[in-house]
């Protein structure tokens, strides 16, 4: 597993390396829960490698469903979802894994687990992917203190606010340097300049060749960083160019 | 396996509670299962050894008179042993003295002077060669043919006991089957109980990457640590309830219980009954784990 904080730290830039073609595909995918109506109907689009995204739309417009089917806790009901061009219909169980730590996730309610410091929580993605200790306790540390949270190393996310935990929430989904990163309103919690710090640190990823999902409201940040956009409206997804 | 490093809150959780005191009780019973088991094996071994290769011949009194008794009775004995001696693969052949036979009765019947008046059955003490095959029921037919005279062949009554202790054994083996499936069956019920609990960790541990193995792994090592605990817990009450038993049973006298003592193998299999008891949980928690896991999406 490639460490975001050793790859600052080298500075290799290894675009190179990165991931090339389609990173993710939707192809007619519809998803409805049990026997509702389907709250996507129909989705089709292509981002490609290294491409960042803004995605947005009305509150239940049905983003965290779109992501939920990116970072693979959903099935779609109908349709064909490819990651990093492969058909996640045709994955064996065992094959997920080694999927899910190419993707970084940073949950609308973070999803810490509580019985966990701030730094054994970053430490997770390197921990499940086997990574040593000695990386474990020189790059989280980092990372934490990168993001502001150099003090709250063995803090509890109870212990937390808001914004702390959403920053440790964002520091787990990128330790790993992801190939495809999906933040759920990831600044949801925290002050403008904060946000615009983890919108840089999202854009440095970029450069670095991770491919950027964010699912926001915030409209300044959007017309501030310029991306294209996916709206979501009832059900249904368009790509625009950024603002 | 045990203090190595858990994502998943299961020290502090109250689902395995009663685990260790389950495992407690079952490693007990097992070890009592197992100990019996040996000193069973043991005393059919030494029994078995005892009597191969023996044979006794019992001759009634004669009637008359007292002399005339002993007279007539002398001379089916030496009919008798004639007859043993004259057959192949019979070693040795030896009337026990009346004394002696009075010393094997005064245990069971009490003052040898009052024996010594009844009018008791002789007994030959008859030994057959190892290497040779004897036809005991040929035998007995020529022994019968001596008035008041019968062959008693030990192995009836020896492979009735021994029947009889084998099913004993077998009772005891299913005893122990039946304990590991209780042992497992709620080290089953205390994983997927735990799973449920901590399906919100489950879940993440999922989706930053975790192999179902990784999260199982963690479950085996928490039901190896309270099997553990548990089985020495169960190893502590079962040692005193041996030595006390032992020690009872070399407190009777007259040879009416065998040794009850436990040979080295035995302490050794004792021994190890809670790590084998630690092993059972930790391998039930890896496998329902992984089958709990493979029927998620």
């Amino acid at each position: 597993m490639v460490i975001l904080g050793r790859v600052l730290e080298t500075g290799t830039v290894q675009r190179q390396a990165a991931t090339r073609g389609n990173v993710v595909q939707f192809k007619s995918v519809g998803l409805r829960y049990g026997s509702g109506p389907e709250v996507l109907q129909d989705i089709a689009f292509t981002l490609p490698a290294g491409s960042f995204h803004f995605l947005t739309g009305l509150s239940g417009a049905g983003k965290s469903s779109l992501l939920r089917l990116m970072y693979l806790a959903q099935r779609p009901t109908r349709g064909r979802v490819l990651l990093f061009e492969k058909d996640t219909a045709d994955l064996a169980r065992g094959q997920m894994p080694a999927l899910r730590r190419r993707i970084g996730v940073v949950f609308q309610e973070f999803r810490l687990l509580d019985h966990l410091s701030a730094l054994d929580n970053v430490a997770l993605p390197l921990r499940v992917a086997g990574v040593s200790e000695t990386d474990v306790q020189r790059y989280v540390p980092e990372l934490l203190t990168w993001v502001g949270l150099a003090d709250q190393l063995h803090a509890k996310p109870h212990t937390l606010s808001g914004g702390q935990k959403q920053r440790v929430a964002i520091a787990r989904a990128v330790i790993g340097r992801p190939d495809l990163l999906l933040a759920d309103e990831p600044t949801g919690n925290v002050d403008d300049q904060m946000a615009m710090r983890l919108l840089y640190l999202f854009e440095e990823l970029n450069k670095l060749g991770t491919t950027v999902v964010i699912a926001t409201h915030n409209e300044a940040l959007v017309t501030r960083f310029r991306h294209p956009r996916l709206i979501i409206d009832h059900g249904q997804v368009s790509q625009v160019a950024p603002l | 396996m045990i203090g190595r490093r858990s994502d998943l809150p299961l020290a502090k959780d109250s689902t395995g509670r009663f685990l260790p005191l389950l495992v407690a009780l079952m490693v007990f019973l097992s070890a009592v299962a197992v100990a019996g088991v040996i000193v069973l094996e043991g005393m059919i071994h030494r029994w078995d050894r005892d009597v191969a290769g023996t044979l006794t011949v019992q001759v009634t009194p004669a009637a008359g008179n007292p002399a005339e008794s002993a007279r007539l009775t002398d001379e089916r004995v030496n009919a008798a042993i004639a007859v043993l001696q004259a057959t192949p693969g019979v070693a040795s052949s030896r009337a026990l003295p009346k004394d002696e036979l009075l010393a094997l009765l005064q245990p069971w019947l009490g003052s040898m002077e009052l024996l010594r008046d009844l009018p008791l059955p002789r007994l030959v003490d008859v030994t057959l060669d190892q290497r040779a095959h004897v036809d005991v029921d040929a035998l007995a037919l020529k022994v019968g043919a001596v008035p008041g005279a019968s062959l008693d062949d030990h192995r009836v009554w020896l492979s009735r006991l021994i029947a009889m202790s084998r099913t004993i054994e077998w009772l005891a083996m299913g005893a122990l089957a039946l304990i590991s499936a209780v042992t497992s069956a709620t080290v089953i019920y205390a994983t997927r109980t735990g799973m449920e609990v901590h399906r919100e960790v489950i879940d993440v541990l999922h989706l930053v990457g975790a192999q179902d193995d990784y999260v199982a792994r963690q479950f085996a090592d928490r039901a190896f640590t309270l099997g553990l605990r548990g089985g020495a817990l169960g190893l502590a009450l079962a040692i005193p309830a041996f030595v006390a038993v032992s020690q009872a049973g070399r407190r009777l006298e007259g040879g009416f219980v065998p040794d009850l003592s436990l040979p080295v193998y035995g302490w050794a299999l004792v021994m190890a009954l809670p790590l084998v008891a630690a092993f059972l949980a930790m391998m039930t928690a890896r496998i329902t784990v992984h089958g709990t896991l493979s029927r998620l999406p």
